[in-house]
């Protein structure tokens, strides 16, 4: 279950491996994705811009390469080519010299994927930071979302409606804080995708996901079903809405004032599942891979 | 095996028999060999319903397929419609899901993989390695009658109560259970399936068999045009991956009416389990669509390059690779669902980068140096080495999990797979079918109307999907019927419907083609682009049975070397020393 976070050495690996990128990533391109509202929508991010500048100055060679042949070699006389149709060293160099470019992007996107899906234990506290971790508890359901918050007994559910009020239910979040999801969903398969995030995970029925969020600034954050799930899919909305520590607590107290507490909101979303998973429901707590070769650190 | 294979005398140069307007008629199997491409036997009507001929056959897949193509676009229009601007009420949501659905399943399953497998392969792939029909013609045409059956079944999906299927072309569980999708048109949704499924396998079983046993004396493995090798190893991943949809389905079905609960947690069963089966069909499936494509273009872009094909034997390990690795990157499709290893699939899809990669170069390599004529097949050739370089570089960033889970199901990944499937499925398939319309129907297409509908198509298609992609990064998640004012993608909504409608529009130029060219023929002789395969020796529509002769088989492209004999293709490390080609007396059967 307990799984390092951002241990210094792995960061160190990766800014060894991407030191040219890192190096011209001061201020890295974002070719029109969000820059991330998490730190871990950041990772992504960096791993997104890196490869996307890759991905042109591969690309833009492959196209030269097309647009000269085409210009230059294009029919001028009925002269008959040189019937040549193999060239070993280059076609070695051509196979070898891909396998290497993908073997480093590879090993750029473990070390990042190993950051996005690292989570701490539950109802850890950050010790760095001194805060508790707040959980939540996501039920995607047709057509709404819940939040649940078991530590603090609030539960805020909310249906679709369809129509130009329609924003969804909100979560709110402490700002700087690690937010623990529990991903589920009620009947089919959902999305939970929040884009300035840079992060969505499927809710389905049978699985628990669980990740961490860690929004960094407070504010309001759009997000929505994005795996199709039945007729009213284009209206399944929600938002995220960081607040600062202090304002959370506020809000927190006032909802439950407000008897937005985990059973109201339970009756209030009109579905039949509980918050405990059905019970043959398998946990997947972290689908990172295992660190690679160098021992999970304690956190720090 | 119900063939009689004739054994076709060797060479006298008699390539040029006049085009003949009319397709030959049907034989039964077995018939006599004909002297000529007239012969006796049923025309029209009842040719068409009772031929056993590749040919024919061959020519109705292609004629149906097309027509979903045809329909399965309309279905886009009417989506990128309704996209076209926020709150928009086009259409109702439950209509959108039914087009969304319909339009993916006609394009995937019964456009893209028929027209290239059922249509030009069957045609084609006998004529180049000189074989006289498929090896069960008959077989042959039960898959084209299962096609057609089933999809007029998919389709009848519209005319039931509570429409046509509306789970999207995925049919993932649960959604697609009995109380989440009820009515007729899932159910015919699945059948549909079963009968185009077993239709697939079957021509795939047919195909693996005549490339390995009706080869004509002299075509080696090693000799093969690339087309064929690419056909042999799609027919190969057809047979891996269709019985595996093909019990998916059966379960699913299982599911919905006869109480199973294989894919629901109430019962004990597991909805993970159909996104796992489902997408080890749904993987292979990609390059079962792709690969007879890579193969048309392939043969194309040498022709016009006046040049042999750089890199042969690097180009059908390349094929070989992308196959075998396309059956183990399956969950690939599965990074946000929490519960496949990441590295493993993440690792496997990006090596296929390393093949694809192989091919571009070769591809590149044959133009090289070359004299490159811009006839219609080369243009589209060329506009799908674009489309698909996009739609490769896209690719290779969503083998990155990370990159995965911040564009999963958004426009991204739509921008990302229509541009390799239209550059694929349609750049390739047209610039095959240019290229090979001569030889089966003996007349020539119009170029001119050619170049309107490639360059029409060329622009639509750019203008289309880049701001998709745009809109995927902002945000906008796939299948939904609306969105609001205020997210800001109305304006690249409307660029991607405009480039839609010029895509649209770029087909009824090929109608004006095809319709000019029909009526008034310009006929193509045997062989119109001085081509190197096998193909382009016989007369144009070829005689019942195909050949009467054959050229000496000594390399890749026999038409070439018998044509060109100066500068015939040397093949230094196949053979050193052997004596210059020359006709020979044909002794056993064919290898």
């Amino acid at each position: 279950m307990y799984r390092a976070k951002a241990p210094s050495r792995r960061l160190l690996t990766a800014l060894l491996v991407a030191a040219p990128l890192v190096l011209a990533a001061c201020n890295q391109p974002s070719y029109g994705a969000s820059r991330g509202a998490t730190t871990q929508g950041q990772d992504t991010f960096k791993l997104w811009s890196a490869m996307v500048t890759i991905g042109i100055v591969i690309g833009g060679i492959v196209a030269v390469l097309i647009l000269w042949s085409v210009f230059r070699y294009r029919r001028r006389s009925e002269e008959m080519p040189k019937q040549f149709h193999e060239n070993v060293p280059i076609e070695i160099l051509y196979t070898v010299l891909p396998i290497i470019i993908v073997g480093f992007l590879f090993a750029f996107t473990v070390l990042t994927e190993n950051n996005v899906d690292a989570t701490v234990a539950a109802g850890a506290t950050v010790t760095s930071t001194g805060k508790p971790v707040v959980d939540i508890t996501v039920t995607a359901f047709q057509w709404g979302w819940r939040f649940d918050y078991p530590g603090l007994n609030v539960g805020v559910a909310g249906t679709t409606t369809h129509g130009p009020d329609n924003h969804g239910p909100q979560m709110v979040v402490p700002a700087g804080q690690t937010v623990q999801i529990t991903l589920v969903s009620d009947d089919v398969v959902h999305g939970f995708y929040v884009r300035d995030f840079n992060f969505s995970r499927y809710a389905q029925p049978g699985v628990t996901n669980v990740f961490d969020l860690t929004v960094i600034h407070t504010g309001t954050y759009d997000g929505q079903c994005t795996q199709f799930c039945g007729l009213y899919h284009s209206d399944m909305l929600f938002s995220v809405r960081a607040v600062t520590p202090a304002g959370f607590e506020q809000w927190a107290s006032s909802e439950v004032a407000a008897g937005n507490t985990l059973q109201a909101a339970g009756a209030g979303a009109g579905s039949s599942a509980s918050n405990t998973p059905p019970p043959n429901t398998r946990q997947y707590h972290s689908n990172a891979a295992p660190a690679p070769s160098t021992k999970p650190k304690a956190l720090a | 095996m119900t063939t009689t294979v004739e054994r076709p005398e060797l060479l006298t140069p008699e390539p040029a028999g006049g085009p003949d307007a009319h397709g030959p008629g049907a034989h039964g199997p077995g018939g006599a060999a004909p002297e000529h491409a007239h012969h006796e036997g049923p025309s029209g009507i009842v040719n068409w319903l009772t031929s056993t001929d590749h040919k024919v056959i061959g020519k109705s897949y292609m004629i149906t397929s097309l027509v979903l193509f045809f329909l399965a676009g309309v279905m886009a229009l009417v989506i990128r419609a309704q996209l076209m601007e926020p709150n928009s009420s086009v259409v109702s949501y439950q209509t959108y899901n039914e087009l969304f659905t319909m339009h993916g399943s006609l394009m995937l399953y019964l456009f893209a993989g028929p027209f290239a497998f059922g249509g030009l392969a069957n045609y084609i792939v006998p004529l180049q390695i000189g074989a006289p029909d498929m090896a069960f013609p008959r077989l042959n045409a039960l898959s084209y009658w299962l096609y057609l059956g089933g999809s007029i079944t998919m389709l009848s999906g519209f005319l039931v109560a509570g429409g046509a299927a509306s789970f999207g072309w995925v049919a993932y569980a649960p959604l697609s259970n009995a109380t989440n999708s009820p009515g007729a048109g899932a159910d015919l949704w699945l059948m549909a399936l079963a009968l185009t499924g077993f239709s697939a396998i079957f021509t795939g079983v047919n195909l693996v068999a005549t490339i390995f046993y009706l080869r004509a004396p002299g075509m080696t493995m090693f000799r093969m045009p690339i087309f064929t090798w690419n056909m042999l190893v799609t027919a190969i991943l057809i047979l891996i991956a269709f019985p595996v949809l093909f019990a998916a389905v059966v379960m699913l079905f299982c599911d919905r009416h006869f109480g199973t609960h294989i894919f629901s947690v109430q019962g004990g069963g597991s909805p993970i389990l159909w996104q796992q089966l489902f997408w080890f069909f749904g993987h292979p499936e990609v390059y079962i669509l792709a690969l007879p494509y890579f193969g048309m273009v392939t043969e194309v872009i040498p022709v016009f390059s006046r040049k042999p094909l750089f890199g042969y034997r690097g180009m059908v390990f390349a094929t070989m690779s992308i196959a075998a690795l396309s059956t183990g990157v399956w969950a690939h499709h599965m990074f946000t669902t929490g519960v496949v290893l990441l590295p493993f699939f993440s690792l496997l899809s990006y090596l296929i980068a390393v093949p694809t990669g192989i091919k571009f170069f070769n591809w590149i390599g044959t133009m090289w140096r070359g004299q490159i004529a811009f006839a219609v097949p080369m243009l589209f050739s060329i506009g799908f080495l674009f489309a698909f370089l996009m739609g490769g570089v896209t690719g290779v960033l969503l083998a990155s999990p990370p990159i995965d889970f911040m564009t999963h199901d958004t426009y991204f990944v739509v921008a990302h797979f229509h541009q390799v499937l239209v550059g694929t499925a349609v750049f390739a398939a047209f610039a095959g079918f240019y290229f090979w319309y001569p030889k089966m129907f003996g007349r020539m297409l119009r170029e001119s109307w050619g170049k309107l509908h490639f360059w029409s198509l060329f622009v639509g298609f750019w203008v289309c999907y880049t701001p998709q992609y745009l809109l995927g990064l902002h945000g906008m998640p796939r299948r939904i019927a609306t969105y609001a004012p205020d997210t800001g993608w109305t304006t690249l909504n409307v660029i991607s419907t405009v480039g839609a409608f010029i895509m649209g529009a770029s087909f009824l130029f090929f109608f004006v083609n095809l319709v000019v060219s029909w009526a008034r023929p310009v006929p193509a002789g045997s062989n119109p682009w001085d081509g190197h395969t096998l193909e382009w020796f016989t007369t144009s529509p070829p005689p019942h049975h195909n050949y009467t002769h054959l050229p000496p088989i000594r390399s890749e492209r026999p038409t070439w070397d018998y044509n060109h004999p100066e500068h015939r293709t040397v093949i230094t490390h196949r053979t050193p020393g052997a004596p210059p080609d020359q006709p020979k007396e044909l002794t056993g059967a064919p290898s």
